[in-house]
């Protein structure tokens, strides 16, 4: 320990690695220090001046984000001077700020207007004169920017420039004509531009998505992984009366840092689907029709004992380790075997970060379903399953496959009823990956738990419970006499 | 790109001389190209001859379009919006086309107590430009007020285009005007 | 030499001997009066020589920081790992500071030599002289004075046959007061916004293009060459006042005084001799009322003070304000503070480079203040919140613009407040006494 640096911070000792930043270590010790253009995914700017705190010996206060901890430093956050200094920081930014609150969209997470309530004066002395006005602009396909709530921290410019390595944002002018800028036919599209959303401290710039939809302090936030790829970055699933409204990105040093993609930002309104199966559906007369989940398991436990020959599993890399493992379970256990296909895209790197990327693989558990048995054999086990005595298959739309897809019966697990799976045997209604708790395995092969976001629809439950339900009813099946 | 309310003092309220805009010249071909690349020798990156080539771009043009400021992102690996947040950091390179002889009078504190104001009118006076930073109807003059020039002791220092001019006062203005016309 | 005004005796001239000779511009004029000797002296030397000459000397920046320039060198690393860049700052700007401009006109050899022999001293191959956009003139005559130079091997691969590389680049900016800071002049070079950095790291360590640099102003580059051919010691004995101040400084004069122009006095100068000797005094009728002695950016001196005060960094600061770059403007009887303070702080608000908030914020907002206060629609509260508002600008930012803008109006507000309270009561000026 003893390259580590003491220092002194509101009263409170603490020992950080040398190079650490007053702002970082105060951290450490559950002091926030406000700050506005700091923000630790970018280079140090120094400029808002808002992290500005005495340290003894100093005549002036230092900014905290750009000045480096020294052995025996005695850092006040809170004392006479500071809080001036500050106090006069946000009485500047907001001379010219709308004060609109009411109708933006940051309201709630806005820092300007955490500070200010937090240490700022209870009114501006900038009397009488017309506030600075410009037109909202359209900087890109989801992002607005609104020009009078700007503080030009310029997080946003340095996120393009030194992260996402395309200077696509600047700023122009200079003084308090000052204003952040895209050039004539070059919008802000990059593939992790909505990053800029996040981090802009104040509500400049807007996710169109996002416009006028909801007040965040309505939401219910539950940490999550982002089905969008097999990077597996680590997300906030943000809910409002049982629907995902916005996602927003999780720090995870070691996945995603504090980023993630428009691709995986974007990608939610599946998880919202209304034309969801809500009850358990057998086949009778010719057609499906609703029961409990005792009678479809039975139903289930029917075939297991009736079915002679090999089973085929056609499943999702999209579904949990959980579900997926007991798929393979359920399968093994019949002598057969599964396999999956993955969508694919573009890959969309995110330059200034390593390892980082939207993957071509569009699903989360790719790595989990290979855990598990699974094989890309996806056109030799289409043609199994022609032929094959039982199929299960795990949320897969059957999209493309010749009709019907087994000559055996067909187990369907799934959220929604696709055309190939109406001729099923059974179909049990799961649960969405916001739905249920679970685990995917990113390209990296590290295992991240993600929560329950909102409540399934009707009697669905999650696909690792009706999965161990079934191994259940397949063992009382094994045990009974035939 | 935005209409800001706190306008540049050199940004004129019209479109400058009203001529349509001519299909862009490129600059940094042939001789251009060559002078280019020697001003790239002296400099161990690409953007270091970003003011040069806007320079350069300026001089061609006489104001920095945005598809000039394009043609010097792309020759210096740059991104255009780089490129017009450095150009717009610059108040002399132009974002607008301005009058055939652009003259910037110091009316600056040592300059303004020797009556560089007036030295301003007398030029407005001169040369029909309605205000500041407007163009004259016959759109040969543009008339800005700048900020210290670095003559103070030659009061008033006047700029028209590229050449300074010391000592001037509003009796000297008509003549000097009549000389550019 | 008081040029454009014939030399006075009192004067020292060493830098402006031959302001105004023509001659002097060209190679040839410029080597018939000795030029390109110490140089060639300076080659002869290791560079630690030339910097303990040079730290012997005592001389220090003419830009506005008074930092010693020897000490400044030796802060280079002596191990070279990266290029070494030397900057001249000659992107004179100040309002009221005018006397680079004159070096580089009349004798711009003087500079290439000084800038050769700060080169060679720092391990530095290639020199930017970075001049503001606006001296046309000034650029012109120096790229010719350059040109000449390389074609007589002054400069090149093998700078006066030595074997040593020195190039010098004429940088031209393009309008921005702020390029004037140091670091950001540097990053213009770099061909970015002007905007300063955050130290440290500080230039000898990282500068332009991310290198160890030294960064020197027109003046002090210019002085150097005098320093290596006459010695550090002769240099640090001319001082008249405070041994810490040595040699001789150009001091612009401008404003409502008779004879503006640049005089060039030895360090400790009375400024009230040069005021009346020199610059030949008030115009006729008027009287001195102020004197902002460092360029624009530095406390206002009342007459009384001025008339106190000796020109040297020490000097300065025992009246309450700064030597800067010796540009003084003198206002007269006539002037109207509150306008001219006004003007001031419309000059930082329009050059302020928008990074830190109590800089773009603050100085526009103080001009709103000074202009309503000019409209009469002063309001009682308004000087305490000026002066409040200058507190918070001072000493809270990544440079000193915003110090800039707030000295001047602290100081106006102190030393004038009769006329500011003139606007407040009539909503006009005081009448004049």
């Amino acid at each position: 320990m003893s390259d580590l640096v003491k220092l002194t911070i509101e009263g409170r000792e603490v020992e950080v690695p040398p190079g650490t930043s007053v702002l970082e270590a105060a951290k450490v010790v559950g002091v926030l220090i406000p700050h506005y253009c700091y923000h630790p995914g970018l280079p140090v700017a120094g400029s808002c001046r808002m992290c500005l705190v005495d340290v003894e010996k100093s005549p002036k206060p230092v900014p905290s984000c750009a000045t480096p901890v020294a052995p025996g430093m005695v850092v006040t956050v809170h004392s006479e001077q500071a809080e001036a200094a500050r106090r006069a920081v946000l009485e500047f930014l907001l001379i010219n700020h709308p004060l609109d609150c009411p109708i933006c969209d940051k309201s709630g997470e806005c820092s300007l207007q955490d500070y200010t309530e937090q240490e700022g004066r209870s009114s501006g002395r900038y009397a009488d004169y017309a506030k600075r006005y410009n037109p909202v602009e359209d900087f890109g396909p989801d992002i607005l920017y609104v020009p009078n709530r700007c503080i030009l921290c310029t997080r946003c410019v340095r996120f393009m420039e030194d992260v996402a390595g395309e200077p696509t944002l600047n700023v122009e002018e200079r003084g308090d004509r000052a204003h952040i800028g895209v050039f004539e036919g070059r919008p802000l599209d990059h593939p992790w531009s909505g990053n800029v959303v996040d981090i802009c401290p104040v509500g400049s710039l807007l996710s169109k998505d996002f416009l006028n939809k909801a007040r965040v302090w309505d939401f219910d936030r539950t940490a999550s992984v982002c089905p969008g790829c097999t990077q597996g970055c680590n997300v906030v699933l943000e809910t409002r009366e049982n629907t995902v409204v916005r996602i927003k990105p999780r720090p995870n040093p070691t996945v995603n840092r504090w980023w993630i993609c428009d691709h995986g930002r974007l990608n939610y309104a599946w998880l919202n689907r209304s034309d969801r199966i809500e009850a358990p559906l057998v086949q009778r007369d010719g057609r499906l029709v609703p029961v409990d989940w005792e009678q479809a398991l039975a139903r289930v436990a029917d075939v297991i004992r009736s079915a002679r020959g090999r089973w085929v599993g056609l499943v999702s890399p999209a579904a949990s380790c959980e579900a997926l493992e007991a798929a393979a379970g359920l399968l093994k256990a019949h002598g057969g075997g599964g396999a999956f296909r993955v969508t694919e895209g573009p890959e969309a790197p995110l330059a200034g970060v390593p390892d980082l990327a939207l993957r071509k693989e569009r699903a989360p558990n790719v790595a989990g379903a290979l855990a598990a048995g699974f094989t890309r054999e996806w056109a030799a086990a289409a043609e199994a399953a022609k032929r094959a005595a039982v199929v299960l298959a795990l949320d897969e739309d059957l999209g493309a496959l010749g009709q019907p897809v087994t000559a055996g019966q067909l187990i369907y697990i799934g959220t929604v009823l696709p055309e190939a799976a109406r001729g099923a045997t059974v179909v049990l209604p799961c649960a969405n990956m916001a739905e249920e708790e679970g685990t995917f395995e990113n390209l990296r092969g590290l295992r991240q738990r993600y929560g329950q976001a909102k409540t399934p629809p009707g009697m669905a439950r999650p696909a690792a419970w009706i999965l161990s339900a079934i191994l259940e009813a397949a063992g009382r099946a094994a045990g009974a006499p035939a | 790109m935005s209409g800001q309310t706190h306008g540049r003092t050199d940004a004129p309220a019209h479109g400058g001389a009203g001529a349509p805009v001519a299909e862009y010249e490129p600059v940094f071909v042939g001789e251009g190209r060559r002078r280019l690349d020697a001003i790239l020798a002296r400099y161990p990156t690409k953007a270091g001859a970003l003011l040069p080539a806007l320079w350069m771009i300026q001089e061609k043009h006489g104001w920095i379009s945005p598809t000039g400021m394009a043609e010097a992102a792309e020759v210096l690996g740059l991104t255009a919006a780089y490129v017009k947040g450095v150009v717009t950091f610059y108040t002399m390179y132009h974002q607008h086309p301005v009058g055939r002889h652009f003259v910037q009078v110091c009316t600056t504190t040592p300059c303004n107590v020797c009556g560089a104001e007036k030295v301003g009118e007398a030029f407005l006076k001169a040369t029909g430009a309605k205000r500041y930073g407007e163009t004259s109807p016959d759109g040969n003059w543009t008339i800005v007020e700048v900020e210290c020039l670095g003559a103070c002791g030659f009061a008033t220092p006047v700029m028209i285009n590229d050449e300074f001019i010391e000592s001037v006062t509003p009796e000297s203005v008509p003549a000097l005007v009549a000389r550019y016309a | 030499m008081g040029f454009p005004h014939p030399t006075h005796p009192k004067e020292n001239p060493v830098l402006s001997r031959h302001f105004g000779e023509a001659e002097a511009r060209s190679y040839d004029g410029w080597v018939k009066r000795g030029g390109y000797r110490a140089l060639e002296k300076a080659l002869g030397l290791t560079r630690d020589q030339v910097i303990e000459e040079v730290k012997a000397s005592g001389l220090r920046g003419r830009g506005g920081a008074g930092f010693p320039a020897g000490v400044k060198w030796s802060f280079m690393p002596k191990q070279k790992t990266k290029p070494h860049y030397l900057c001249c700052n000659a992107d004179e700007s100040e309002p009221g500071t005018f006397k680079d401009r004159e070096i580089m006109r009349w004798t711009p050899h003087a500079l290439i030599e000084g800038c050769a022999i700060a080169a060679y001293a720092i391990q530095a191959e290639q020199v930017y002289v970075y001049i503001r956009g606006e001296f046309t003139e000034p650029i012109q005559v120096m790229q010719a004075a350059l040109d000449e130079a390389y074609a007589q091997g002054v400069l090149g691969p093998n700078a006066m046959g030595k074997g040593v590389r020195i190039d010098i680049t004429i940088h031209r900016g393009a309008g921005a007061y702020i390029c004037g800071e140091e670091t950001a002049l540097m990053n213009s070079i770099e061909g970015k916004r002007g905007n300063p950095r955050i130290r440290p790291p500080f230039p000898a360590a990282v500068g332009v293009f991310g290198c160890p640099t030294t960064i020197n102003n027109v003046e002090t580059l210019s002085s150097v060459p005098h320093i290596i051919e006459r010695g550090g010691t002769w240099y640090k004995g001319l001082s008249l006042s405070n041994p810490k101040s040595t040699g001789t400084k150009l001091f612009s004069i401008c404003g409502a005084i008779a004879k503006p122009g640049n005089y060039e006095v030895t360090m400790g100068f009375p400024l009230k001799e040069l005021l009346y000797d020199l610059a030949g005094g008030m115009r006729p009728g008027r009287k001195l009322k102020a004197v902002i002695p460092g360029g624009s950016s530095v406390p206002i001196l009342t007459a009384a003070e001025a008339e106190e005060t000796l020109l040297d960094y020490e000097g300065c600061v025992a009246k309450g304000t700064m030597l800067g770059s010796g540009g003084m403007i003198v206002l007269d009887d006539t002037t109207d503070m509150v306008y001219q303070v006004m003007r001031l702080a419309r000059f930082y608000a329009h050059e302020s480079c928008a990074q830190c908030t109590q800089c773009r914020e603050g100085t526009a907002w103080t001009v709103k203040i000074l202009q309503r206060l000019l409209n009469g629609e002063g309001r009682r509260e308004d000087l305490s919140l000026l002066l409040d508002l200058a507190e918070q600008m001072t000493g809270r930012t990544i440079c000193v613009l915003s110090d800039s803008c707030a000295a001047p109006v602290v100081s106006a507000i102190k030393k004038f407040r009769p006329e500011f309270e003139a606007y407040l009561r009539n909503g006009k000026p005081a009448a004049r006494a």
